[in-house]
Parts: structure tokens; sequence; C-alpha cells
């Protein structure tokens, strides 16, 4: 088998593997440590007996063991159990919770992913010189903004002085799909600026690395453009670091949903899941930082496999 | 050293730091006004009498802000310390001992770092009991693991040096090589890692406070200040944005700092240069 | 200007802006006024060791300066015009066409995403010189004359797929395509074996000659450039030090500098008689790497008091490992280490720290054997203080004392490596080990890093030193006129196992087998005609490709 996709699939593999141990690591978190659901959910007046019947009820006399494959076998058929608070049940909850945030994420990801390219290869063109460091200045302060600020200070400006936006991102069915897009404006706006700065430095630091590599010297001393220099020798060994960037970088977006959601009331996972972390109710708890963990390793999943897709080394072996 | 080399930059970021840390030092002394003292109206805007206004609850948001920064700074700083003592000691261990021991601790790492951080420290904190010690602990062991996979890179690439190989080829002890050998040639990398990761905390914390699963009124931080004056944004008041950034400064200032102190670590080969 | 003058290169001054961490820029400038000129099919060969200038002087017949070098004056004349003047597209109009460049490091200087035939012609194409049939078959033409296997495919492999000694002809190759004037070869030969070294510089030979192309040739082997230039120019420290025709150099060299470079490697000693009783013997040793392949595969040698055993071999050939599993520290297979008369721990940690003494060890490369955060007295007085408790003051003086013994000022003692030269920091790590007062000292590739002459000043104090001390040296090198300089036994090791072993006598008198005949017919004497001799009597091969 050609080395390249039995890599991937072993990757793959690794993956599915990672996924479990997380899913492990995620139960044992929240059963081993000393804190106990039916005392958080009863509070610290319960009654002995009450607090019996209700871990009777929830089914936490049964081992460990057998709680967590009872919740592992739920989850491979789609059921995340039932929220202790309201009863409710969780998968209907998170489906429409998750497509909200995913939507929010992707309109993200479609202003800051080419916007982060351009301005990373303008600091390359421009390298040492005034919008190089302009970009270099901008990372560091936009590593140093804490989401909040950056949140808040755009719906003070755009949403309160100017009106041009809604300060509270709700959306529901019924809008239609510009309507939506208005209304996660500025919390997609926020997450860009969270980005964006990091993104083009890494993709700067991806080209440059590639720039001083011995064979594009190679090419300048045939008296190759700079165009096809960079389009035929730098372009297709960047293009593997470059997506290693991006989505190391909507890795993190995701989880920088968790806040935005919060600053912009918006009705998404991340929002459900800081409601319930403070209602302590597990189930709830559990379902998504399993959810957020699995898109999480999943795009690094795919950065892996891309790599490995773009290596000639391995495309091509001896 | 000579102080003529710092950079500019490097001393608006060590001035501003310092602001910071004597008034998180000396916050009782400095600040006119008790913590969770009431002593006006609602969101009062900024006077001679309340120079940053007031707050929710007609608190001095100075006096607030002057606390808050004893609060963020001082559990910042212990999570820190958390983070960087084992992360950093068992970081080098792996690196040194290597084998099964380095297998083991790499493997647990990767696993606790392909769960996003801010989503894991929700998790635990929603059976954990709330406390200051919790908090400490969860946001120092989950972010061990960033210094141990930096300060175990750092400490391979100066393990598989010939300098290392002569000192265990001479029969030196596994303590004189982590200490002599490695530690002062991953010293300066440490050094601004500290910087970084101290500002990760701040953020850190002031996300959880903000989400309020933080530290709990009314002892004054100031990712709490921005949750709690955040309704007045829509009014267009801006108290919370006061707290926002007072975090962004101090991030920065840091920043700056570690920034300088990365770009004089001399490489390994200590070259002089030339060709 | 007369017309058959094709390079001509006047007065010419570079400059580099070194930049270090925590510093200002500073500039230094590292070429100041040399002058040369070159006539069409001729091959001129520039020598120095590092720091002369002679890659920059080459880089500067393209008008190329690498990582912040600058050209501060002069002029560079190619085919009649002064390239200097000349702004990006001026530029890029011939380079490639009229002067092309071969690195020394062709594995780096290939991009790893395209196939070799591309790159070879993509400057012919560029510069419209021939259609794409006519470059490609001209680089089939080129790949034989440069005697690459199966000429007509080798193209539509990528870099990742050919050998070094293979991929270094081609990128010779994609210099010559596009039928420039003017190649300037940077070291092409340096990075490979020594075996290989001489196959590829008989194609480079060859093809110069079929193609009549001028040639500038950069290296710091004297031998090598004798074989294929008409004229020398000798460089150090960014000046001209003599310039004639090769024959004028190799044999009658003018400067004190030249005559040194001449006579290099001119080092002998007298071979010792091995004695009744070796003071360490390996025994049948099988070693390798966790489950991988055998790197040693029964390898059996002596060592005798006082004496060297060098141990040569080209890479991949398991000399070092041989080192490594003497040290402890790659614990043998199978096999038996003794150490005078008592069986030698095979791990190293588990070795008494007495053994630990009397075997030490000096590094290929002192810049890195060496802690760049302790001062010299630290890095010498450890061993002292370590075996012997020396402390204080005594550990100063016997400090001060192996300084003396390896003959640099005994205020070096407060610096740091990095303010050394090289030939100081290998004598400071070549002090470490004597500090230890050890009975063997194994020395790996203690040379090869450095200039010929810093070399041979090394050889010369390691052979006093054995004089006076009495210790033993397990010598490891790929350079074979090492071995002749200092050797009193010698193994020849090919692939994991001993192709030749006896004394330096037996060793290096006919009759040959196969690969020591090899090995000794591919070091490049200082003798012009040399390279056609040898080439005509080959039996074997090189084992690089």
């Amino acid at each position: 088998m050609n080395p390249a996709l039995k890599l991937i699939a072993q990757r793959l593999a690794l993956g599915a593997l990672l996924l479990l141990a997380v899913s492990a690591l995620i139960f044992a978190g929240t059963q081993i440590l000393p804190g106990d659901v039916a005392q958080s959910i009863l509070g610290q007046s319960a009654t002995p007996e009450s607090l019996a019947n209700l871990r009777e009820e929830l089914g936490l006399n049964e081992p460990a063991l057998t709680r967590y494959f009872d919740w592992l076998g739920g989850i491979l058929v789609g059921d995340l159990g039932t929220a202790l608070t309201s009863g409710a049940d969780i998968s209907e909850a998170v489906g429409k919770r998750l497509s909200a945030t995913l939507f929010l994420a992707s309109v993200a990801a479609v202003i800051s992913i080419p916007l982060a390219i351009l301005l990373g290869l303008v600091a390359v063109r421009y390298k040492d010189r005034w919008p190089d460091k302009l970009i270099s200045a901008s990372t560091l302060a936009s590593i140093s903004l804490p989401e909040f600020f950056i949140g808040y200070l755009l719906i003070v400006f755009f949403a309160v002085n100017l009106g041009w936006f809604p300060s509270l991102a709700r959306i529901n069915d019924g809008m239609s799909f510009f309507a939506k897009l208005e209304a996660v404006f500025l919390p997609a706006l926020t997450l860009t600026l969270v980005v964006l700065a990091h993104m083009m430095r890494m993709t700067r630091a991806a080209i440059l690395n590639v720039m001083q590599s011995a064979y594009i010297e190679t090419a300048e001393l045939k008296g190759l453009g700079s165009f096809k220099i960079i389009a035929r020798h730098a372009f297709p060994n960047a293009i593997a670091p470059i997506i290693n960037v991006v989505m190391l970088n909507m890795a993190y977006l995701v989880v920088g949903v968790v806040v935005v959601e919060v600053i912009f009331n918006y009705p998404g996972m991340g929002q459900y899941l800081v409601d319930h972390v403070s209602k302590r109710d597990v189930p709830v708890v559990q379902a998504c930082g399993l959810i957020f963990a699995a898109i999480y390793i999943g795009l690094n999943l795919v950065a892996d496999v891309v790599s490995i897709l773009t290596n000639p080394r391995l495309r091509h072996p001896k | 050293m000579d102080l003529k080399t710092i950079p500019i930059s490097a001393w608006i970021g060590i001035i501003s730091t310092t602001c910071f840390v004597l008034a998180a030092i000396f916050a009782p002394l400095i600040a006119p006004y008790g913590m969770a003292e009431v002593v006006g109206g609602v969101w009062e805007p900024m006077s001679a009498t309340h120079w940053l206004g007031t707050d929710n609850l007609g608190r001095d948001l100075f006096s607030r802000m002057i606390y808050g920064a004893q609060t963020t700074l001082t559990i910042a700083a212990l999570a820190t310390l958390v983070s960087f003592t084992t992360g950093s000691l068992l970081g080098m261990t792996a690196a040194v001992v290597g084998g099964w021991t380095d297998q083991i601790l790499s493997r647990f790492v990767d696993l606790l770092m392909s769960i996003p951080t801010l989503i894991f420290a929700l998790v635990v904190l929603s059976v954990l009991p709330p406390g200051l010690l919790t908090l400490i602990l969860v946001m120092g062991v989950l972010d061990a693991t960033r210094v141990f996979r930096l300060s175990r890179a750092v400490a391979v690439d100066v393990n598989v040096m010939d300098f290392v190989e002569a000192a265990k080829l001479r029969g030196e002890g596994r303590w004189w090589i982590i200490t002599r050998e490695i530690l002062p040639n991953a010293l300066s990398t440490l050094v601004a890692e500290l910087g970084l990761r101290f500002i990760f905390m701040v953020l850190f914390l002031s996300a959880l406070s903000f989400l309020g699963l933080g530290i709990q009124p009314p002892q004054a931080d100031w990712g709490g200040m921005v949750k709690e004056n955040k309704d007045g944004i829509v009014f267009g008041i801006g108290a919370a944005l006061i707290p926002a950034a007072a975090i962004a400064l101090l991030a920065i200032s840091v920043n700056l700092i570690a920034d300088w102190i990365l770009n004089r670590t001399t490489d390994l080969k200590g070259g002089r240069g030339g060709q | 200007m007369a017309s058959d003058t094709f390079l001509d290169i006047r007065n010419l001054k570079i400059g580099v802006t070194v930049r270090e961490p925590g510093e200002r820029p500073r500039d230094i400038t590292i070429v100041h006024g040399v002058s040369t000129k070159l006539e069409e099919g001729k091959v001129l060969g520039l020598i120095g060791e590092s720091g002369a200038g002679k890659s920059t002087i080459g880089l500067s017949s393209l008008g190329y300066g690498r990582g912040g070098v600058e050209i501060t004056g002069g002029e560079v004349w190619v085919n009649g015009r002064d390239i200097l003047d000349l702004n990006r597209a001026g530029l890029n109009s011939f380079r490639g066409k009229e002067v092309c460049y071969v690195s020394q490091s062709a594995a780096a200087g290939f991009n790893p995403a395209h196939k070799l035939i591309d790159q070879v012609i993509e400057a012919s194409l560029e510069h419209g010189i021939m259609s794409k049939p006519e470059a490609m078959a001209r680089a089939r033409e080129l790949f034989a004359a440069l005697s690459l296997p199966d000429p007509d495919n080798i193209g539509d492999r990528y870099p990742h797929q050919v050998s070094g000694g293979q991929l270094q002809r081609v990128m010779t190759a994609m210099a010559l395509c596009p039928k420039p004037d003017l190649i300037v070869f940077d070291e092409p030969t340096t990075a490979l074996d020594v075996t290989t070294q001489i196959d590829v510089l008989a194609a480079i030979k060859n093809a110069i000659r079929v193609t009549g192309v001028a040639a500038l040739y950069i290296t710091h082997d004297l031998a090598v450039v004798a074989q294929v230039a008409d004229e020398i120019m000798v460089l150090r420290n960014g000046e001209t030090v003599e310039h004639g025709s090769t024959k004028q150099i190799i044999e009658d060299p003018q400067e004190e500098y030249t005559k040194a470079l001449v006579s290099v490697r001119s080092i002998t000693h007298e071979e010792k008689v091995p004695t009744d009783k070796p003071i360490i013997e390996m025994k049948n040793i099988v070693a390798g790497y966790g489950s991988g392949p055998k790197i040693l595969d029964d390898v059996s040698v002596e060592l005798h008091p006082g004496q060297t055993l060098a141990v040569v071999g080209e890479s991949g050939s398991g000399k070092s490992t041989l080192a490594r599993v003497l040290t402890g520290l790659l614990p043998p297979r199978s096999g038996e280490i003794t150490f005078e008369d008592r069986t030698l721990t095979p791990d190293q940690k588990s070795r008494p720290r007495e053994d630990l003494r009397r075997i030490q060890m000096i590094y290929q490369m002192a810049d890195t054997a060496m802690n760049p955060r302790q001062s010299i007295g630290t890095i010498i007085g450890r061993p002292l203080e370590f075996y012997f408790g020396i402390k204080g003051r005594k550990r100063d003086e016997k400090v001060a004392e192996l300084l003396d013994k390896i003959e640099l000022p005994a205020d070096i003692a407060g610096r740091y490596p990095a303010e050394l030269s090289g030939g100081q920091k290998q004598r400071v790590c070549i002090a470490r080990a004597l500090a230890a007062n050890p009975d063997v000292i194994i020395c790996d590739e203690v040379t090869s890093a450095l200039d010929p002459l810093v070399a041979d000043g090394i050889l010369k104090l390691l052979l006093d030193l054995q004089a006076r001390e009495g210790v033993a040296y397990l010598f490891i090198t790929h350079d074979l006129a090492t071995v002749r300089a200092i050797a009193d036994s010698i193994a020849v090791m090919y692939k994991g196992r001993l192709a030749r072993y006896g004394t330096k006598t037996e060793v290096l008198t006919p009759p040959f087998d196969d690969y020591t005949d090899l090995l000794l017919s591919s070091v490049p004497e200082m003798e012009l005609g040399w390279l056609e001799q040898v080439m005509a009597h080959r039996k074997m091969e090189s084992a690089g490709n």
C-alpha cells in the first residue's frame, strides 16, 4: 500500500482512539473527582434520604465502569441522555445549538481565512517594512486582548453609537439567511479579530520558512521572476504548513465561540454549556465537552492528513 | 547587562507591569474606598470623588479595580507557579530519563491537550467544589501540559548535544545533568515562557470569571467586574470596558517583556556570527 | 576589454551586516578588493579556508549576495557588461542563461515538490533557449555524460528518490542544460563520501571538457581543485594571497601560506610495533540500534597501550558505532570488550567511575561538545574535581598546567567557548580529556570539521601528547591522509564489517582487497593528472552509488 494512504489510515485510527480516550477522560473528570452530583443538585441542606433516592434514580450506585459504557453506548446511537435540571432530551437541544454555533464559526472562518492569508502574504512581501511591522504589532495586541474586550468595544461602536448592527445576536428558524448573517455579524467579527492576527503571523512564518529554503535560491539563480518563484517553487511547499495554520486556528476559534456566545447572548453550544456548568448539570456538560473535543480533534486530524497528502516524500516513495 | 541595549518597547512593558504589581501589593493603602463598600449611585460617571465612576451596585470602580488587580494577579501568579513547577520539572525529567517514563507522561499530556483547555476546565468545574484553591489547581494543572511540552522539547534539544553526552560519559548524575548542563541552556526560553504563561493565566481566569465560573462576588476581580457591569454597555455605560482594558494592558505589557527576552536569547552554539 | 575574457572582477569589495541577538547590527567587510579574470572555456579554482570569502566571490558573478551579504564596491563584468549596474530584471535575464550555479548541497537545492527533469530544463525554457523536447533531449545527454544510471528515466524521479552523489551530478546537468558560458561550482563534492567524491569530480571534469564551459570551482581542498582547474587563486580573509597556473601553485608556490597549504597532511610518524598485551580488545562485536539491522557485524580489534588504532570508513560503515560500543553508550548485542585483563561492563551506566575515567572521548564538533554557559576553566576543571576531588586554587593551577600542554595561554580559563576559534575549541576538548588522566582517548573525526592547516596543528598536538603521556587513541576518521599521518594500526570498515585490519604497513601495502583499493585510490593527491590515472585503474564502483 502507498505509505501516504497507510499513514492516513493510521492517523484516522489514532484519532478514533484518541476520541475514545477523551470520552473516558471527560467521564472520569465528572465522576471520580471529589464532587457529588446528587449533592450538587440538592445542595448542602439535603437530607440523607433524598440524596440516596436521587443517587438511585440517576444510577449513581452502579459501578463507574458500567455507567461509562452505558453512556458511551448511548452516544454511539445518538442518545446523549437527559438533562438533570430540565429533564429535556440533550440530543434534541444540542442539535439546534450545534448548527447555530457552526453557522457562527463558519461565517467567522469565511471572513478570517482569506484575510489572514492575504495579510500574511503582504507581510512577507514587505518583510521588515512598515506593513510587516504593523502586522507584528497588531498580533501582539490581539493575543493580549480578551475576547470580551473586543466584543464589547464592537458593541459600543457599531451597536450603541452607530446603531448599524444589533447588540444581541438572536437568531431563529424563521429568519432569512441574510437576516441571520446580519445578526451574527458582530460576534463573527469578534471571532475574526481574535484569530486573525495569530493566523496571519503563522502564515507569514510558514511562507518565510519556505522562502528561506535553498531551492528558492536555486530558482532565483536560474533567473526566474518573483511571481514564478512564488507560484512554482514556494507555493507547492507552503500549502501544507498554511493549511496546518488554518486548522489550528479554526480549532482555536471553536473554543473562542464559548465566550463570544455569552457576550452576544447567542443561542449556541457555548452558552448552553456555560449555563449548565453553573447549574451543575453533569450529563449536559459531558455531552457538550465531548462534542467540542471531537470538533477540535477532527480539525487537527484534517491538518495532519493534509500535510501527509502534500508531502512529496510520502506521495512518491522510493 | 547594559541598560542602553534594552529597547523602548521592553521599557514600556517593564514600567507598566511594575505599576500593576505595586497596585496589587499595596491595594489597601492605595484604594480610596473599601472593596465592597457602596459609596454612591449606580453607574455614576467619572468624577473627582470617583475617578472611574461607580459600578452596577454603586461601589467605587477605581477602588475595585485596585483590589481586582490584587485578586487577579495573585491567583494568576499562583496558578502560573503550579503550572510552571509541575510542567518544567516533569518535562525535563521526561527528556532526560526517556524510555517509558517519557512515553507515559508525553502520551498523557497529548491526551489532556486534545481537549481545549477552557472546555476541560468547564467540565471539571461543573463538579468540583467552588473555591480559590480549586480554581488555582485546575488552571495550573491544565496549563502545565503546555509548559511540559515546551520544557521537554527544549531539554530534548539540549540533551542530544555532545556536551551532555560528555557529562554522561564522565559519570555525572542526573541532578548535575539537569541543573548544570541543561537548565542554563534552557533558562531564557523558559523565562520568556513564564511571562507568556502568566498572561495566559490572567486571560484564562478573566474568561472563567466572566462566564461566572471563576472568582465569586463580592470579591473583586477584573473578569468578574466585566460581567457585573456588562449590562450597562447597551445603555452606553462603559464601566465594563475599564477592567477589560486593564486586562489587555497588563497582557500587552508582560508580552513586551517576554518578547524582548526571547529576542535576546542566544542560540546554543554560541557562535560569533559572521560567515 | 579582450573579447575572450568572459568574467572580469575588478577590485571587488563585499560587506555583510551581522545581526546578533541583543546587539546592534554591525557591518563587516568580508572581501577587501579582489580582482580576477576568466577566459572562455577556462576553469579557475578559488581556494581558501572558511571565512576566506571564496563562496561570496563566486556568487558575486551572479550578482547575488546570500543572507545580508552586499557588494559594496568594485565591478563585476560578465560578457562585456558590469552586472552590478543591472536591476532585478537585468539580473534575471542572464542568471541561469549565461551563468549557472551548482551548490554544495544538491539535496537542499532541489525543490522536493517537482520531478528532477522539470527542474533541470526549467532555466532553458524560461530563457527561451530551446524548446521543451530539445531541452529534454539535452538533459538526457547530459545525464549520460555525467554517468548517471538510466539517463533516460532518472529525470522522472523526485529529488529524495536518488542518492546524494547522483543528485550532485543532476545539479551539474541542471547548470549545463541552458548552455551557459560560466558555471560556478560551490564546493560541489564536499558533502560527499570520499569514494563518491571522486566519481562526481570525474563526471564534472568530463562535462566541463565536453561542453567547453568556463567554470569557477570553489573548494577548501587544494588537492581536489588541482584536478580540475587551469588556474588557482588562493584566498585568505577576503584577500588574494596568490594567483597562478595550477602547475605553478602546486609545484612552485611562492607565498608562505600557499606553501603551507600544499604541504598540508605531510605529517609522518614512525609506526610502533604492537605490544604483547593490548589495553583494549573488542571481540566479535555485533551491535545495532533498538531492533534495527546490525550496524556492526562480528568486528574484532585490539588497541595497544600508547598506540593509535585508526578506524577508517565512509558514512554508514559503522565506525562511529564502534566508538559508541566502546564508550558503553550502545551495549553490543553480542561480543565482549576486554580492558587490560578483565571484561568491561557493556553498559556505560553501570561501569565503575574508574573505568569511565580511564576511557575519555573527543568529539568532531568542538562547538557542541562544550557547554556554552560554562567557562573554559569549569569545562577543563570539572573532570579534576569529579575524578580526583581537586578543588579551588589547586584546581586552577592544574587547569593552567593543562592549558599549557595544549599550547594555549592560561588566561583563556576565564573565557567562554563562543570566544574561541575552532582550533582552540578542539584543543580545550583535548585538555578536558587529558584532565582525567586517561589511558585511552576515543577521537571521533576530531579534525574533519577544521580547516586543513588547523587540523594539522591538532594532529601534531595529539602525536606529541601521545609521546609524552603514553595515551592510546582509538581514532575514528573517514580521511585516509589523517590515518597515514598518525596510525600505528588500521581497521578499514565497510558496511559494518572489517574489510581489512592490521598494522599500518600491512594495511597500506598491496595486494589490496577491492574496497581498500577503492578507498585508498579515492583520496585526492596533490598531483596533476592524478584523477585520470585513478579513474583508469578502478576495479569497483563507489560505495555511494
